[in-house]
């Protein structure tokens, strides 16, 4: 959880990047040699300005524009003429790219000669569920070669859903002298030895941030000791998180390490750290402002000695002393009799995530019952509505919520509903953001919570269950869900889950006019149920579909979308290559991916379709399976 | 990147499969040729043993079926029809949906990897849900897929879904498997069986001593123990592993 780090969340603002959507349209031909949108304007200069005022005004504008530094003004300045493109395309610091398919790296790289830093996404979110077959893409190879060319005072990077070889992660060691910030997010493909090369190599190392990674698997024999690479001198690291790292780590090394590096601010550490080391680590570092505590347990054997009781006095004087902690995350295999040693820390606590701890109401409790400027909080779902009412009770600033389920099954029993559900939105007004799994709701719970949380701008509700109805009325979700885009003015992200008809999708194209993401799954009647959608919501940027009945003609309707789109991905809906190809060759920039797993020629329906807006043409890197239109 | 992945399934043929002249066939060398894996009763000496048979159906009876269903039932939702087909089984469980509920498979195998250690002192096991996702490989696919195998109840499950994954690559044929000796869980009917060469599937898995065995040879709990990768390998490949299951079911037992 980076509170920072608001660029690399779901929630974040999409759109923008290299792509101008304000020029994306179907009689577009595109721009010629440059990226096209300032020379469409060309014409407007009747009389060329003379050569010396224009470097003039460009030397200033320079100066000025380094101090823009969202995107999407800096999008809109480079709109303005050719002198404003030049000039900004010079100041740019960072690059955003929502989609590593929209452009090509020499296309990004050759407009943008000054980048520090780069934030870079591939894969379609529902990769995170296995619906995208192993090898399909995301691939950060061709970057790393084009940047490492391009960019050698590159700072930081920061992938999220990438491919990234271990010899990528080297070439990024040794072309960049000044590499100080690696964050990567849900990537995959690289392994310790990855790791080792930059602890190694990066001197300058300040953020090396793995969040939910997937690293390769490694026999015992394989694991690099890649801690113990980092220089032997005092280190300039501020985070160092590693809490997905499934491989042990030399615990020596690492609290040698974090002796070293008086700057380090945030340390996540993985499973393998029982609670003792942890204790040994904060000795070290009472400055940590975010701590993941790792298993903040024993492993088993040491539990049954009788030295219990002497570690709980220790761990609540380190906490004691940790008078910076506000984030606090890990508790993998939490013994309960350890969580009241965080109490010294809790009233200054804005984030708390336990989402993998799977503890009970009664436990919660008196933790929860300190946490007063709590903003944002992760939980398994085994608090139940009781743990919610609490929250509820104490965390009167509670910004976003995040309820996991401990049985992420259709039919498991579910141990939070529409009463915690209700319970929240009593309590926490300034609620932003929800995720929320359950196995029953109602409508009148949700409706209260579109009443009572003006503030939302995420709302996911994912009824485990599938076609789940309100479990009092029997009837639809749509009215819920209906209030939720009506009354909650400022909603961007939607998640809809449970029994859904058309009736839902025009709630959400009537009122839903600044939803950017939208996610569905096994809901809807008939095609007109994403017609509404399409055609009623002008700032999507982002669409999903799951198992819902939407056909050709549904498709189609959105042709005049697409162009303002990052994607669209429909998987197991009522698609043809016929309604896919129909829009393939209306929108030429588009690239339209079908996902095979029929590869017969005479097979008309499409199980998964990725569609997205690109400068740079079809891939050249699709595996066997995919299929571009 | 998938490439290191399929390189390392490479490594894994050529372990103790190299001549492709060897048969599976009966320990002490009884019928041999490639079509006897075809015949059940040559395959298996033990009768307590059960084949996984991967039950297909061809492409227009799984359409037939998707509309036959309601209008709200989704094609990827396993078809419960499938087990209508066989009267002698009880109608089969609902079957999970791959990534439904859409949990990253990050979060279920985390809470699986410390949920195999003890984690409450008074030695109590937390009802946790324990997933075991599994790299599963069909010879001659192009690209790999990873199943949890939590997600399945039984050996007729798991096939469903495996079938569903694969099914560019394979076709059923028409040869008749037996029912098998054993009333357990899955019988199915038909064969996996390679589109390009005609020669059929088996289905192995690795185990967690690193030996490949063949599907089916264990009761379905002990198999989700002890599975770490699963292989559909052609048939003509997959000798000497019913001598082996035999052994260790011996040792377990």
């Amino acid at each position: 959880m980076r509170e920072e780090r608001s660029d690399m969340s779901e929630d974040e603002d999409g759109g923008g990047g290299v792509e101008q959507k304000e020029r994306w349209g179907p009689s577009h031909g595109g721009g010629g040699g440059g990226c096209g949108s300032a020379k469409s304007r060309g014409g407007v200069w009747t009389d060329p300005p003379p050569p010396f005022s224009d470097q003039v005004l460009e030397n200033v504008l320079e100066n000025v524009l380094q101090f823009l530094v969202c995107r999407r003004d800096r999008n809109a300045a480079s709109l303005v003429c050719r002198s404003w493109y030049r000039a900004e395309a010079q100041t740019r610091g960072e690059l955003f790219i929502g989609n590593c398919y929209a452009v090509s790296p020499r296309r990004a790289t050759d407009r943008f000669r000054r980048v520090r830093s780069v934030v870079l996404k591939g894969k379609p979110r529902f990769a995170d569920f296995s619906l995208v077959p192993l090898g399909w893409g995301a691939h950060f190879s061709p970057w790393a070669s084009a940047m490492a060319t391009a960019y050698p005072w590159l700072e930081r990077i920061c992938l999220k859903r990438m491919s990234i070889a271990d010899y990528d992660l080297s070439l990024l060691a040794f072309s960049f002298p000044f590499f100080k910030d690696l964050t990567l997010i849900c990537c995959d493909g690289f392994g310790t030895l990855g790791l080792a090369v930059i602890a190694e190599k990066c001197r300058h190392l300040r953020v090396l941030d793995l969040i939910e990674a997937y690293l390769e698997e490694e026999e015992e024999d394989e694991v690099v000791d890649w801690v113990s690479k980092f220089p032997q001198t005092t280190t300039s690291l501020e985070t160092l998180g590693f809490d997905c790292v499934v491989s042990t780590v030399n615990f020596e090394a690492l609290e040698a390490l974090v002796a070293r590096s008086p700057a380090l601010r945030q340390l996540r550490v993985n499973h393998h750290v029982t609670v003792d080391q942890l204790f040994r680590l904060m000795v070290r570092a009472p400055q940590l402002t975010h701590l993941g505590t790792g298993s903040f347990g024993h492993p088993a054997a040491l539990a049954l000695q009788g030295d219990v009781m002497e570690h709980d006095a220790d761990l609540v004087s380190a906490f004691a002393a940790s008078k910076s902690i506000v984030s606090l995350s890990g508790f993998r295999d939490v013994a309960s009799q350890y969580l009241p040693a965080i109490y010294p820390v809790c009233a200054n606590l804005t984030t708390l995530n336990c989402s993998f701890a799977e503890i009970t109401a009664d436990e919660l409790k008196p933790v929860i019952h300190h946490c007063h400027n709590l903003q944002k909080f992760w939980v398994l779902d085994t608090v139940r509505d009781e743990g919610l009412q609490a929250v509820a009770a104490t965390c009167k600033d509670l910004r976003e919520l995040r309820v996991f389920p401990l049985n992420a099954t259709e039919d498991s029993e579910g141990f939070v509903s529409d009463v915690g559900l209700a319970a929240i939105s009593q309590g926490c007004r300034r609620l932003r953001s929800i995720l929320y799994f359950c196995q029953q709701m109602t409508n009148k719970a949700v409706i209260t919570m579109s009443k009572n949380c003006q503030e939302l701008v995420v709302f996911r509700l994912c009824i485990m269950g599938r076609h789940l109805p309100d479990h009092l009325t029997k009837e639809p979700m749509d009215e819920g869900f209906g209030a939720i885009v009506m009354n909650c003015k400022k909603l961007t992200r939607l998640a809809v889950s449970g029994l859904l008809t058309d009736k839902a999708f025009g709630y959400i194209g009537k009122y839903g006019k600044s939803i950017r993401t939208l996610s569905v799954a096994f809901a809807g009647d008939s095609d007109v149920g994403l017609r509404y959608v399409l055609e009623g919501c002008p700032k999507l940027q982002k669409l999903e579909i799951r198992d819902s009945p939407f056909g050709d003609p549904a498709l189609l309707s959105g042709i005049h979308q697409y162009y303002n789109m990052r994607f669209l991905w429909m998987n197991s809906c009522k698609l043809s290559i016929r309604g896919c190809n129909d829009v393939a060759q209306r929108l030429p920039r588009l690239i339209v991916e079908v996902i095979r797993d029929r590869p017969e020629a005479d097979d008309e329906t499409v199980e998964k379709l990725y569609m997205y807006r690109s400068l740079a043409g079809p891939r050249n890197d699709a595996p066997p399976f995919v299929m571009i239109l | 990147m998938a490439t290191g992945s399929l390189a390392g399934e490479k490594d894994e043929r050529s372990l103790g499969f190299q001549e492709t002249e060897l048969r599976l066939g009966l320990p002490g060398g009884g019928s041999g040729g490639e079509g006897d894996v075809g015949k059940n009763s040559g395959k298996r000496a033990f009768a307590e043993t059960i084949d996984l048979k991967l039950k297909l159906q061809a492409a227009g009876d799984t359409k037939d079926m998707a509309a036959a269903l309601k209008m709200k039932r989704s094609p990827s939702q396993m078809s419960i029809a499938a087990s209508a087909t066989d009267p002698e089984k009880p109608p089969a469980p609902k079957a999970q949906v791959v990534g439904w509920p859409p949990v990253r498979s990050h979060r279920r195998s985390m809470l699986a990897v410390q949920s195999e250690k003890p984690s409450k002192e008074d030695g109590e096991r937390p009802a946790g849900s324990l997933a075991a996702f599994v790299k599963v490989s069909v010879d001659g696919a192009p690209y790999l897929r990873k199943v949890d195998l939590k997600m399945y109840r039984s050996y007729q499950e798991l096939s469903m879904a495996l079938q569903k994954m694969f099914s560019s690559f394979t076709s059923v044929s028409s040869s008749c498997g037996s029912r098998g000796t054993n009333g357990g869980d899955s019988m199915n009917e038909g064969k996996l069986v390679d589109l390009i060469t005609g020669s059929e599937f088996v289905s192995t898995y690795e185990d967690k001593d690193g030996d490949w065995m063949l599907v089916g040879d264990v009761p379905w709990e002990m198999f989700v123990e002890s599975c770490k990768r699963l292989r559909l390998m052609k048939g003509s490949e997959a000798v000497g592993l019913a001598p082996r299951g035999m052994e260790k079911c011996k040792n377990r037992s």
